[in-house]
């Protein structure tokens, strides 16, 4: 006979399955999916797993949305060993014992946005700068200098200085000395994205911080980014506008996380199934001190952060996952293992950060990991893996080998 | 006293160069490309496939390819093209870096399954194989994309055992074989070998060479098992060219046979 908290994970898990329209989820775009997702208590499902759900989740090569929430539930924690090694065994597999390192150029902090977490917020007190194409250089090259060829440009949202035009200009500068230039800017119409793309961009960054709708409008009262379906249609509008890999995440720590790490392996794999020709990526990135007073909702610690890192693993083995230097040296180090691809190495969030530290600005959030490149190379030499510096080559015409 | 390949006297003939080693190997995964060297020797093999894409010509501490022995045949492969067009862009690229003029065609289309696209594959096959270049396309085994490759000018075909990067071994068995049957190029099993009795098990089936990089590179000691693997394609070439005895099937031979009455 089953008993009753059986019977409800069942009954719940089944109202999530009826509802999975990542395959099919068509003229609205992901939001049709969170918008049937939001008749359902994603996080009451999640705590209503239990562990036999657990033990045929991990059986599985393939997993359902519903095994992939019982890896995020309380019910999995028994079980994070086995999930480790499993999780290590499929990334060696599918990427190799490597990983691919990449570092944030800032190139400006001006922005119109009121996000309450954050250091660039337009009410914040903090020096603004945007580098202009001489100190765009100089950045790169110093960044150059220390051997890495993918870089990731970054922007607040002012569109009236940071402009799409001043970052394809940017892009110009930088083409010759990266032959990956991918971007974290502002959430882009499909045209400017595709005119990204002509310039040699071949990689967009983008998190929804927030798939909750309800809690949106209070973490960003005011500029465009309060836009929560804009944001939200971003990444597909980069896969169409021909962006080569795209990759998204939330703010781990603004909802609870069950949900966000839900919605965020959701989004993920309704793109792959969406838009089979772009690598998609997710980034787990945890709210980290900034120049303000935002306090999370959720506290986020290392067991649930390695929890959802092996849990989104196991969920989409193809998907490249990256750890960046909110985290601790020690931390990270410890994660290489476990399903990460991409690292960020030798790192500032300040515009003017690699190449003037004595004019840089205020950095966006504090790093955890202020290792150089070179040291985080030797330390992903030490857990057997090697870091990678390279993995495209540009096809204009006129890139050199 | 075991052969070894010196004395082989069966030589796999691929764009002009007659081949000792029917096993190929390849540069990715590794925890260090200082492995490759080790990987090269144990395994015997003379023919290393590289990613254009991850090599970084201008990168002051070196690349991949200075591990790559100098006897060794390079194979540039096109991984990342997702069209014929990237995959003609970076076979040419490839040959202005110095890198020769073998290709190994990947045109994958698909980021969840890293499975081919025949259609785009043969376009690229046909462009570059007019260019001079030893055209070897990875395929998925499928007999008409099989003819149409031939007819585009390949120099072999490469079909999948398994999707790549997933050691699952010859799970399209019946579809290779049936290449093997009908293809008159050599058939070289590429992606999803994930043992060495199963590279010994393609080449017993009479494929040309087996392609391994995952199951070597992924392996607790990889330089001990490119050895393995090197043995195993040789033990089944020789299988292959010895001739496996016939297999009885279903049950022992009847002691009252049903045609007695024959000879009666």
């Amino acid at each position: 006979m089953m008993c009753s908290h059986e019977k409800m994970t069942g009954s719940v898990m089944s109202e999530i399955s009826a509802d999975m329209s990542v395959r099919t989820a068509q003229a609205g775009g992901f939001y049709e999916v969170v918008r049937q997702l939001q008749d359902v208590d994603v996080q009451a499902a999640c705590m209503a797993a239990d562990g036999y759900r657990v033990r045929q989740a991990l059986a599985k090569d393939t997993l359902s949305p519903e095994d992939f929430l019982a890896l995020l539930s309380p019910a999995a924690r028994p079980y994070m060993e086995s999930m480790a090694h499993k999780a290590r065994d499929v990334t060696v597999r599918q990427f190799g014992r490597t990983i691919q390192l990449f570092t944030p150029l800032y190139l400006s902090n001006w922005c119109t946005n009121r996000c309450v977490y954050c250091s660039f917020n337009a009410c914040s007190g903090i020096d603004r700068m945007q580098l202009d194409a001489a100190g765009v250089l100089r950045e790169g090259q110093a960044i150059a200098a220390t051997g890495l060829r993918h870089l990731l440009l970054l922007t607040g949202e002012a569109p009236a200085k940071a402009s799409v035009d001043y970052i394809r200009d940017c892009v110009r500068v930088l083409r010759p000395l990266f032959p990956s230039l991918s971007i974290e800017v502002y959430a882009l119409t499909e045209p400017e994205y595709r005119t990204l793309a002509v310039a040699g961009v071949d990689g967009m960054t983008l998190f929804q911080e927030t798939y909750n709708e309800a809690l949106y409008p209070s973490l960003h009262p005011a500029g465009p980014k309060s836009n929560y379906h804009f944001r939200l249609g971003a990444p597909e509008r980069a896969c169409r506008a021909g962006m080569r890999n795209v990759n998204i995440g939330a703010l781990l720590g603004l909802d609870q996380w069950q949900r966000d790490a839900f919605m965020t392996g959701m989004h993920a794999l309704w793109l792959q199934h969406r838009y089979p020709g772009v690598d998609i990526a997710v980034s787990l990135p945890r709210m980290r001190p900034y120049a303000g007073s935002f306090q999370p909702v959720c506290d986020v610690d290392d067991r649930a952060l390695v929890q959802i890192l092996l849990a989104m693993r196991l969920f989409l083995p193809r998907c490249g996952i990256t750890i960046s230097t909110r985290e601790r040296p020690a931390f990270r180090d410890n994660l290489i293992p476990l399903g990460v691809t991409r690292m960020s190495a030798g790192v500032s969030t300040a515009v003017g950060g690699h190449a003037e530290s004595e004019h840089s600005s205020v950095g966006q959030f504090e790093i955890s990991d202020p290792r150089s490149v070179d040291e985080v190379v030797e330390a992903v030499s030490r857990a057997g893996y090697q870091a990678v510096f390279k993995d495209w080559h540009p096809l204009e015409d006129s890139c050199a080998v | 006293m075991e052969h070894t390949t010196t004395h082989n006297n069966d030589p796999l003939v691929l764009g002009g160069r007659a081949l000792e080693s029917r096993l190929f190997i390849g540069t990715g995964k590794y925890g260090s490309d200082s492995l490759i060297p080790r990987v090269a020797e144990a395994s015997g093999a003379q023919v290393i496939t590289v990613a254009l894409r991850r090599v970084d010509m201008q990168a002051a501490a070196g690349n991949v390819m200075q591990h790559i022995p100098q006897h060794m045949q390079l194979l540039p492969n096109t991984s990342g093209a997702r069209t014929a067009e990237e995959a003609v862009r970076i076979a040419r690229l490839a040959r202005a870096a110095g890198c020769g003029d073998w290709i190994k065609i990947e045109v994958i289309s698909d980021s969840r399954y890293l499975l081919p696209d025949g259609y785009e594959t043969a376009k690229a096959t046909e462009i570059l194989a007019r260019d001079g270049f030893v055209v070897l396309p990875y395929m998925n085994p499928d007999l008409y994309v099989a003819r149409d490759l031939v007819s585009a000018g390949a120099a072999a075909v490469m079909p999948l055992g398994a999707p790549i990067g997933t050691n699952r071994g010859l799970r399209t068995q019946e579809m290779i074989g049936i290449l093997i049957e009908e293809i008159e190029l050599p058939v070289i099993v590429d992606a999803g070998i994930g043992r060495p009795s199963q590279a010994c098990e393609a080449m017993e089936m009479g494929a040309a060479a087996c392609l391994v990089n995952t199951a070597i590179a992924s392996a607790g000691d990889p330089v001990l098992m490119a050895s393995a693997f090197g043995a195993a394609v040789r033990a089944g070439r020789r299988a292959w060219l010895a001739g496996t005895g016939a297999v009885l099937e279903g049950q022992a031979q009847a002691s009252s046979p049903l045609l007695g009455f024959l000879d009666s």
